[in-house]
């Protein structure tokens, strides 16, 4: 059995398309057998609703009169710097972006009550965002201040673009220290008294086409309630790691980067999060259609939680030196049952990714597909896959001493 | 150990005594004044966390109450906020009581109030806000 994804678009045209969600598809698998599903479903739809740190959001706001060049100077939304390296009114605010006078960690561990993440959402939200800029002037730029709200509908562009999301694969974070550590997978109690992971596991996309087979650069996808695209992989991306029989890497590998309007999305999936100790981060949703071309797309979008694994990370020293030994491998059923077994002590587990609002992604996403109001895509190019050779590297530090130059 | 937020109302005639220094040293409990207004020839009133084991601290509440402090109790909540969680499931993991818990396998994250012991440990874990401390009087 074969299919094109031009023939799926045809079936979605004439409301014939059969969708599954990737949780779905596991029961029709389990009583039909691959070979009778993958003849009858045509698309299964994934999702995740994770944090997603490597987020961000470029802006043009207009142009003020007299005109200003916010370029080379200094913008903040809400008191969030944003990045103005850019032409007269383009900027950039990035998902951890945080107010000078946070006091961070000072005041240990620092709340982080409100930062990019939040701007983004409150943007979203149709709410006013104050906008400050301060910029040095020139004769075609003459103007120097600039103090106003504004809000996402007065915007030219407002383009959600992350350079990495949708992680194939996360690890589970424990603390092996006798003090409590605030991370970015949350706060982790001493002595691993629960261990925290952060997956979307049988739904999540990349878990879903472990091979990057049917995701490419182009492919359109549900990002925040709107449509959005893979812009290609993304920053990170890792896809040479080592993985199981079934393809399944069994260590963080693949990433996206994807991009998408903001003026069709929704807060309800743009979330700004505030990780104590740690700092600002975007939650976001997103989803991606898996055609089902034959046999093999089929069977790779059947994972199910009990043969995805996950490398437990000690968080206190481990990760934060870089080291790689790990304490042991589970699976993501073991870790939402809410308790698995690390070097025989048994440990809580607690989730930072939202299976049940994954869920309504891919059922979002699977909604749209019915109606015939959303497409599938070829691939415009692949993305490097397990076999090209395309790999991960730490920085190769190699200090400054101020006298002679790098070489 | 046990911990309780209580208002402690002062008579007049109470004011220019040291209450609360033999709440302290006589009952063997831990004072912690979170906010005091005493004012003299007129009802004071503090509000105290106090500390210390649980017979202790009813012993306490019983001599502060024949001395004739009147004594509420703080009502203080924890509340879930339904439309702000995303039932990401991360503040299980420090709830002692299970009073916030998951539904399986839908993975929907629920509250029960009447388990709830206020310990606050799950108010820095929830990254969205969705649980937050309710104080009233
Ligand atoms: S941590 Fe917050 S958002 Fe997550 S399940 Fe708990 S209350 Fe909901
Ligand atoms: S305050 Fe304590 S008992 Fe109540 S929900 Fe939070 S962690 Fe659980």
């Amino acid at each position: 059995m074969t299919r094109t994804i031009q023939e799926i678009n045809e079936k979605i045209k004439q409301g014939r398309a059969v969708v599954c969600t990737a949780e779905e598809i596991i029961q029709v698998v389990k009583e039909k057998g691959v070979r009778q599903a993958a003849a009858t479903v045509d698309v299964v739809t994934t999702g995740t609703f994770a944090p997603m740190c490597s987020s961000g959001a470029y802006f043009n706001v207009g142009h003020a009169l007299p005109r200003m060049k916010m370029g080379g100077g200094r913008v903040t939304l809400n008191e969030v710097p944003a990045y103005a390296g850019f032409a007269a009114v383009d900027i950039l605010m990035g998902a951890t972006a945080i107010p000078d006078d946070d006091p961070r960690n000072k005041v240990f561990p620092g709340k982080f009550a409100y930062g990019g993440g939040h701007v983004i959402e409150d943007l979203v939200a149709g709410k006013d965002v104050r906008l400050t800029a301060q910029a040095y002037g020139t004769d075609c730029y003459p103007r120097k201040t600039l103090d106003t709200w504004i809000r996402l509908a007065d915007l030219n562009e407002a383009v959600l673009f992350n350079m990495r999301n949708a992680y194939q694969n996360y690890n589970v974070a424990v603390n092996l220290s006798d003090k409590v550590i605030y991370t970015y997978m949350g706060v982790l109690q001493p002595r691993m008294r629960n261990a925290n992971y952060c997956t979307a596991g049988q739904l999540s996309p990349l878990l879903n086409d472990p091979y990057y087979r049917t995701i490419g650069v182009g492919t359109r996808i549900f990002l925040g309630d709107g449509e959005g695209f893979v812009v290609s992989h993304g920053t990170q991306h890792n896809p040479g790691v080592r993985r199981s029989e079934k393809g399944l890497p069994q260590v963080p590998a693949g990433t996206l980067a994807v991009t998408g309007d903001l003026k069709k999305m929704s807060p309800r999936w743009l979330r700004g999060a505030s990780f104590t100790g740690y700092g600002v981060t975007l939650t976001l949703g997103l989803g991606i259609p898996i055609p089902i071309l034959d046999e093999e797309t089929l069977e790779f979008a059947a994972v199910t939680d009990a043969e995805i694994t996950a490398p437990v990370v000690d968080y206190s020293a481990a990760y934060p030196h870089g080291k790689p030994e790990i304490l042991g491998e589970v699976t993501v059923a073991q870790l939402k049952s809410g308790e698995i077994s690390v070097n025989g002590k048994r440990v809580v587990t607690a989730g930072l990714s939202s299976y049940a609002r994954a869920r309504e992604v891919a059922l979002i996403l699977k909604s749209w597909i019915e109606a015939g109001t959303f497409f599938l895509t070829e691939p415009v190019a692949p993305l490097p896959s397990a076999d090209s050779g395309y790999k991960f590297k730490l920085l190769p530090e190699r200090p400054w001493d101020g006298l002679q130059e790098a070489v | 150990m046990a911990k309780k937020k209580v208002v402690l109302n002062f008579p007049p005639h109470l004011i220019d005594q040291p209450v609360t220094y033999r709440l302290i040293t006589e009952q063997g409990v831990r004072v912690n004044i979170l906010r005091a207004r005493i004012t003299p020839k007129e009802w004071g009133n503090m509000v105290v966390e106090l500390n210390g084991k649980k017979a202790r601290l009813e012993d306490g509440l019983a001599f502060l109450r024949e001395l004739g402090v009147e004594v509420e109790h703080l009502a203080e909540e924890v509340k879930w906020r339904e439309e702000l969680c995303i039932h990401c499931t991360a503040c299980l993991a420090p709830c002692p009581t299970k009073a916030l818990y998951v539904e399986r396998p839908n993975m929907t994250v629920g509250f029960d109030r009447e388990k709830c012991i206020a310990c606050e440990l799950c108010l820095n874990v929830c990254p969205y806000g969705a649980v937050e401390i309710a104080i009233e009087q």
